[in-house]
Order: C-alpha cells, then structure tokens, then sequence
C-alpha cells in the first residue's frame, strides 16, 4: 500500500531502514528536510543512531569517514555549496576506499547564488572516485538509497544518491516503504575489513610515493568499473525482493524501431515521458542514464542501437567546453557501427521550470547544426542586447 | 489528471493545503503530486503551490501552467496577472474574499466561488489561516475527494485541539457550500 | 615469595610503544618525542586521527609505519572531525576505547580550527593532542598563527622593512578553554613526566580534553639537533611558554618556575631570533617586548614560587599494560 511522503521524508526512512549508526550532516538548502525527518526518527527513538551536528559540511563528510573507519555503517546528506566544501574530503573518502552513502540533493552552484535545482554540484566532483547514482523520481530514490549501502560495502565505494533537489525532495507523492525484514534481507550488516582496531592496528591514509601512487590509483579505477557488476547484482536482488522493476545502469524506454533517443539524469525523464504521448506519431526512446559514475559504456551501447539522432540533456554547464554527459556519451559512442549523431543541450539551470513545451524544441533542434552545446531554454530577453544581436543561442 | 495551483502569502500554509489534498487522494486509492514553487520565500512574500489528481501515476514533473481550479489564499495577489494566468477555460478559481462571487467572476472574467476563509479561520481557530476552508469547499464545490478524506489527511499532520478545531470549521465551510456545484467542470478537467 | 617492589616490577616491563622507533623524523624533533611519550601514557586502548603535517610524514611512507595502534591520517584540516566521527561509532558499538586527534599547530591554530571547535562545542569524547613547533614546518618553515612574535620564517622573514612575524601567537589554550571543556593544558617535551600524567588525565576525561604541547623544531627554529629538551626547557623557564591545567576555564594548576631565566637566555640560540641580537633599534624593541610577554605570563599564572618543580622521574605516570604483546 503507498504512502503519501514527501520525497525527503521517503529518503530519510529509507536511510533509516539501512540503520547507520552515525550520521552526520550540515544543513543546506534542499537537503533539510531529510536530514531533520532523520533527526525526529532519532528524536522518537525510531533510529538508533548517533547524529552528530557538526559546524560544516567539511565535518560532515569527516565524521562519517572517521565512523566508517570505526566500524559503524554512516550517513551524510548535502547540496550544491555543501558539495564543494566538502570536496576535499570527497576525494580522500574514496581514495582510502570507505564504504560510505550520500544523498546529493542536486542544486545550482553560486555565483550567481540560485538554491535551486540542477545538478552542478555533483558534476563538479564527478572525479571524485565515487559511485553516481541518478534518481528519475522519488520511488527511484527510496531503492537507490537501499541499494546505495549494498553497493558500497561490497566494492568498499562511496556512492553519492543524486536527487533533484526541491523536484523531488520537496514533492509528495505515492511511495512504497519496503520492510525492515524486506532491507534485512538484502542488506547484512556492515563489516568492514579495515576497520580501526586496537587488537588490529593497521595504519590507514599513509603518505604514498611516486613508486606505488600510479597503481593505487589505478586500483581506485579498476574498483569503480567493476563496480558496475555490483550495480547491476544489487538492482536484481532489490527488484526480486520488491517487486519493482530496476534499471541498473541505464533506463530505456521507447520502441526499438526509435531513431531519436533523449537522455537525461534525473527527473527530468517523468516530464519527457508524458511530452511524448502528445507527439506520438514520432517515435522516440527516451534514456535515464541512472549510473553516471561508473559510467557504464556497454549498456549505453546497447540502449542506444539503432538510434540515428541522440539527444543529451545535461542540468550543468562546463563553461568553455562542450556539456559534460554529451561529450562522455559521444565518446562511448565513437566508432560503433551506426553510431547516432549527438545533440547536446543545457537545460533547466537553476531551477528553471522543465515545461511539456520543451520536448517538441528538442525534436525540431535534431535537424539544426549545433556546433557547440548551449542551453535550449534560454530566454533572450534577458541576455545583454549584444549577445541577443548574434543570434548564437540554439532554438 | 485535474492540475491545481494554489497561492497565498509565505506563512498562509500553502504547502501544506497541497501535501493535505494529495495525501488526501493517494489515501483514497488515487495518484497525486504535490509541490511548492520552490522559494526562498519569507513570510508575507507570494508563493505557490501545485497538486496534481489522477487515476494513473504522474509522471511530468513541470509546474502548473493550465490549472483547472486555483485556490487564492489572498485576494491581493490578484493584483499580478500570474496568479490567474493559464486558467483552463472549464476551469475556475476558489477565492479568500469577503466580496461576492458573482462580482469577483465578473471583475476576473472567469468563474469564481468566494468565501471568507480568513475571518472563518480567526473564528474557528483564532488565527488568519485559511487554507482548510478553502479546501473543504473546494471539494465540497467538486466531489473530486470525500471530506473524510481531507478530515483523514489532516489527522495524520495535526492533532488535540488543532486539528478537532479545524474538523468543525471543516464542517462549517462544507454545510454553507452548495454540494457538487462544479462537479462537471471537475469531470471535464479530469477527462 | 618475591618481596620485588612495585617499583621494580613496572620497571622490569617494557613500555608500551605505540610510536615505534625507525621512522624518519630529523634528529632532535619536538614532535616524534611528544607522540611517543603521548602513546607511552595512554596505552594501547587507542585509536587515533592523524592531520596531515610532519607527524603523518615521517611515521608512514608506504609500505612503512611506525605506528603500533590503529591509527587514520585523512587531511589536513579534519583531525578533529574524524576523531568525532570514530568516537561517534565506538560509541555506537559500546566500546571502550578513547580516540586521540593529533595536529601541529597548523591543524589545531589555523586550518583545523574550526573543526577543532566544532569537536569541542558537541562534547566529543576525544583527546586532542596540539604539537606545537610554532610554524608550518612540514611544506619548509612557514609562519603559522602559533608563530611567536619576532619570529622569523620563510614567510616572514626578517629584513630590512620587517623583523619577523608581526603578530602575536595565537592563544590557543584560552580559545580552547573558552569551550568550557573538561580539561585543557600545555606541556613541554622537556618535561616528560609532567607531559605523561596530563595525559594520563586527559584521557580519563569523559568528554573533550585538548593538550598543547611545545615541540621544537631544529629545523624551524634553527638550533642544533642535540639542544631540543634545553630549548623546549628555556621555553618554559623564562615564562614565555606556561605549563598550566585548566579544568572548564578555570586555572587549576601551573608548574612553577624556581629560577626564572631572561628571555634571552631562550632566545639566542634559536637561528630564528638571530636578527632581535643585531645592533638595531627596533630588535631592542622587540627584545623589550618578548619579555614583557613573558612577564606577563608569569604575573598573571603565577609562575614564580619556591615550590618545587614536578618530579621528573619514571614511574606511574606510564602505561606498561600490553607491553611487547603489541611490539
């Protein structure tokens, strides 16, 4: 029977299905409500844990490496500024190979400040050597996050749940909660070899040299692409014990004689599936790419056979260069057979509202030459006149 | 799918009239959405909410731009054209006013219900917090949800005396509002 | 029946080591000292958090340690949260097991200072070690906001226009203090006995307890390998460096000095002070002013008294528990 939860509320009890024994976090804007729905678990003696409310987000991703390290399975929570004052520690959680689980609640980086969503944050510390997992809506998110402390402590990963903030955090909607037996089952609880013991001590985080860095970090690499098999044995598992249907890697959905495909992370995927039913004499195969870290090359190959026009949204910018996810899919696309041709758009940065309207732009774009990725929903209005005389924004 | 967007002032309870309708529907077996305009909004500043009813999962995730009703917690925000704007032409607004519905259609050119949500609220609460009126007769005025339903949604945000007094208050708005008014219009919207 | 003192007994046990020997720090360093007569008096029951700085350097290269307890080097600025985080966990697990964070005054003045606050302010169960060699001496002798004033570093060099740093040292034992923890207070490495029972104390704490310990650097502070305990000692007697306890902000102890030395006696044979010995104005001014500070910490903790100095002997200050079962 679903619930009415709001989707931080959904995220939270999920966490807390998972158990961590210590959680830590800083509140930002539009993680909070999942860490104070966390909070009052705690209050009401729902979740034994130790929170811990530390005075930045730098903290917060040091005192869940500091549990992890102890023993104890933890928990953080972030967004956008968060993201990035805590990505010294990010790099350094993985590089010491911590099995750890954070929600990204996806927004925009300052300047200029927008507390609103798009997925610069998580983007920006895409190598960081953690897993990244997308969430095309909040039922997506509650398995994500189930399946996120799984997948990090069988590949000794942390895994980043990306969520659009405010779209899905702050939505309400029907969820399924599965049970504690349900997420007993498929989650042990958590071990971890290295852990910091008196009666074992061993040294971690130790100064590397030039003769043994290269193969660490090539270790760190090889972890994460095998990490894909872990992805994939996790949404099996989850999906045979919930009943749900779970794309590991990349979700397709579309007819096989499609020839355009739009990909995209995220939310953005429910908005384009229901464009689509107005446009239905053009068939379309609309792609979710859920693992964007690893980046799971084969599985794209495969959802994007037989598309001639590829269509990729991105929700960040990577000012002076081409999009970020376009030019990773155009390179795990590059000489296949039949590769489709890709088009690369910016959209919805900062917030701005992803209309139904957008999805017939996007068809007419495939058939204009588009050198250089731009956004697609810009407005000219508020560009300085100059910008607006040349012309070079897209459709 | 019925869209509906709802407006008031920050502190007006306006996300929570949105989580209270949806969670209403999705108790009674329905699909619903719910979601505010996200802000940075303080108290007094004007802000919006959206639901979404349907009897299949919702998908899109946009905002509302073609809601079949709008529910106006302060009559001031009519003064912006954005707060009526993208009515469907079925469709119709419920208002927080103590003006009369029939010249509030006329002044809006679109069909508008009236009630004095604020001064029913000071009454039956002792403070300005319309929102559980203006959706007590929203769903009085549509059939769309049974009132137990919302009495049900409420009951899960609010209890004591809170919630026993918006119950009567509930009750009050339900009685003064002529049941299933705009039942075909809600069917219309939803069809 | 033997009729072996007790004495004797803990002297034929070996000490428990938890800093090994054989790692790579200079001759003479402050910091190798502390850390070892750190682990002496807490014992094996540990768990640390290193900061990045010298200490993580020398003790750990790949696929060396010097480290005989379970111990977790992260960055730079985080000691204090990552110790937090560990606490928070053992706490979980109902172990009783007491976490050290270890930091130069880099990580504990400057860089990890509001961490350190952060750890403070929520009542961590946590020892946090401070030594302190008063500049940033791992990236090559930087000044630090531990720094004394006058000091010259590579980055605040003594010249023409400038006689070294030109700011005060930063008072980190009163901000830690400020915290109203259970416990804060300096040591010296030239006082060994003195610096293992405030361990000994700190540890037992059940809460947050900070210790500053002066840990010269012949490199840093330009003197000999060979004269670091004498320094460290001059530090302490001239008043610039007070050995004091404070329990929730309040002075609950300070070693007293018998024979108060000038400050120069301190000064003069630490290349960093060279400059304040030529024949120049302002380094006579600079003189004045560095034993005015010392004064004034001798006036204000009450350092000068006949009472005598804490005995520097071995005995039940250090741990013999575990022993070589952990060598």
């Amino acid at each position: 029977m679903p619930q009415a939860l709001e989707g931080s509320q959904a995220i939270a009890r999920a966490v807390a299905l998972c158990q961590p024994q210590v959680v830590a976090a800083y509140p930002i804007t539009p993680q909070t409500h999942i860490v104070e729905h966390i909070a009052s678990l705690v209050a009401d003696g729902r979740l034994r844990c130790e929170l811990v409310s530390v005075e930045s987000e730098f903290s917060a991703a040091s005192v869940v490496l500091g549990a992890a390290c102890a023993g104890s399975r933890a928990y953080t929570a972030t967004a956008s500024q968060g993201i990035l004052l805590m990505s010294e520690v990010l790099f350094n959680i993985s590089g010491l190979r911590v099995p750890l689980v954070m929600t990204c609640a996806n927004r925009a980086v300052s300047a200029p400040l927008s507390i609103w969503n798009d997925q610069q944050d998580s983007m920006a510390v895409r190598d960081a050597g953690w897993i990244q997992l997308y969430c095309a809506d909040n039922q997506e998110a509650v398995d994500t996050t189930i399946q996120a402390f799984r997948i990090a402590e069988r590949c000794e990963l942390p895994v980043m749940v990306c969520v659009d903030g405010f779209t899905l955090t702050h939505t309400l909607e029907p969820l399924e909660l599965p049970s504690q037996d349900m997420v007993d089952g498929f989650l042990p609880p958590y071990r971890f070899v290295r852990a910091l013991d008196p009666l074992a001590p061993i040294s971690m985080g130790t100064l590397v040299g030039p003769e043994y860095f290269t193969e660490v970090r090539q270790m760190h690499h090889e972890a994460l692409l095998a990490a894909e098999k872990e992805i994939v044995a996790a949404a099996a598992d989850w999906s045979a014990a919930c009943g749900r249907e779970l794309a590991p890697l990349v979700r397709a959905d579309g007819p096989p004689e499609a020839r355009i495909g739009i990909l995209t992370l995220g939310s953005v995927f429910g908005t384009l599936q229901d464009a689509r039913e107005r446009f239905a004499d053009t068939p379309v195969r609309l792609l979710h790419l859920r693992s964007f870290r690893p980046f799971p090359v084969e599985a794209l190959r495969a959802a994007c056979q037989g598309l001639s026009e590829l269509v990729v949204l991105e929700r960040a910018l990577a000012p002076g260069a081409d999009g970020i996810v376009g030019t990773e899919v155009r390179s795990a696309l590059m000489g296949i057979d039949g590769a489709p041709r890709v088009h690369n758009f910016a959209v919805g940065l900062g917030g701005r509202d992803v209309p139904l309207s957008i999805y017939p732009r996007l068809l007419a774009a495939i058939h204009e030459p588009h050198p250089r990725m731009g956004t697609i929903d810009i407005d000219p209005r508020y560009l300085p006149p100059k910008a607006r005389a040349t012309g070079e924004t897209p459709p | 799918m019925i869209e509906v967007r709802i407006h008031g002032r920050g502190g007006q309870g306006n996300v929570v009239a949105a989580y209270v309708l949806a969670t209403a529907a999705i108790d009674q077996g329905h699909f619903a959405q719910a979601f505010p305009a996200f802000g940075a909004e303080r108290r007094g500043a004007p802000v919006a909410a959206f639901v979404r009813l349907a009897n299949a999962p919702i998908r899109r995730r946009c905002q509302v731009v073609n809601p079949a009703f709008v529910i106006v917690q302060d009559e001031t925000l009519t003064a912006s054209p954005d707060t009526l704007e993208g009515l469907r032409p079925e469709g119709a607004v419920i208002m927080n006013s103590e003006r009369d519905g029939q010249g509030l259609s006329a002044a809006f050119a679109c069909t508008v219900y009236a009630i004095p949500a604020t001064r029913l609220s000071l009454e039956a609460l002792g403070r300005p917090m319309p929102n559980m009126a203006l959706l007590a007769a929203f769903l009085a005025l549509t059939g769309l949800l049974p009132i137990t339903g919302l009495k049900d949604a409420l009951g899960l945000r609010f209890g004591g005396d809170v919630l026993a007094r918006n119950l009567t208050l509930i009750d009050q708005v339900v009685a003064a509002t002529p049941a299933g008014l705009w039942k075909e219009r809600a069917d219309a919207a939803g069809a | 029946m033997t009729t072996e003192t007790l004495h004797d007994l803990r002297g034929d046990q070996p000490r428990f080591q938890g800093l090994e020997a054989g790692h790579r720090a200079c001759q003479g360093c402050g910091q190798a000292l502390a850390a070892r007569l750190t682990l002496e008096a807490a014992g094996p029951d540990v768990v640390l958090a290193n900061a990045t700085g010298c200490l993580e350097v020398f003790t750990t290269a790949w696929p060396d340690s010097a480290w005989r307890v379970p111990w977790l080097h992260s960055l730079f600025a985080n000691a204090a949260s990552v110790a937090a985080g560990m606490e928070a966990a053992l706490k979980m697990q109902g172990r009783d097991v007491k976490v050290i964070a270890l930091a130069g005054d880099g990580g504990t003045f400057d860089i990890g200072f509001q961490a350190l606050s952060g750890m403070l302010e929520r009542g961590h169960n946590v020892l946090f070690v401070c030594y302190d060699n008063e500049g940033y001496m791992n990236t090559g002798v930087q000044r630090s906001s531990s720094t004394p004033h006058a000091a010259a570093t590579t980055t605040s060099p003594a010249g023409v226009a400038r006689i070294g740093k030109r700011h005060l040292k930063k008072d980190i034992l009163s901000i830690v203090a400020a915290h109203h923890i259970p416990y804060a207070a300096t040591a010296s490495v030239a006082y060994p006995t003195d610096l293992r029972k405030k361990v000994r104390r700190a540890i037992q704490v059940d809460g947050p307890s900070f210790l500053q310990v002066h840990a010269p650097c012949p490199l840093g502070w330009g003197h000999g390998g060979e004269l670091s305990i004498e320094v460290a000692r001059l530090a302490v007697q001239t008043g610039l460096f007070p050995l004091i306890e404070l329990e929730r902000d309040v002075l609950i102890g300070a070693m007293p000095i018998r024979r108060v030395r000038g400050i120069k006696d301190y000064l003069r044979p630490q290349g960093r002070f060279r400059h304040l010995f030529a024949d120049d104005p302002r380094a006579r001014e600079e003189l004045a002013h560095l034993q005015a500070l010392a004064d004034h910490n001798i006036e204000v903790y009450g350092l000068r008294g006949d009472r005598p100095d804490t005995l520097d002997s071995e005995g039940a200050d250090t741990v013999h528990r575990g022993g070589r079962h952990f060598a």
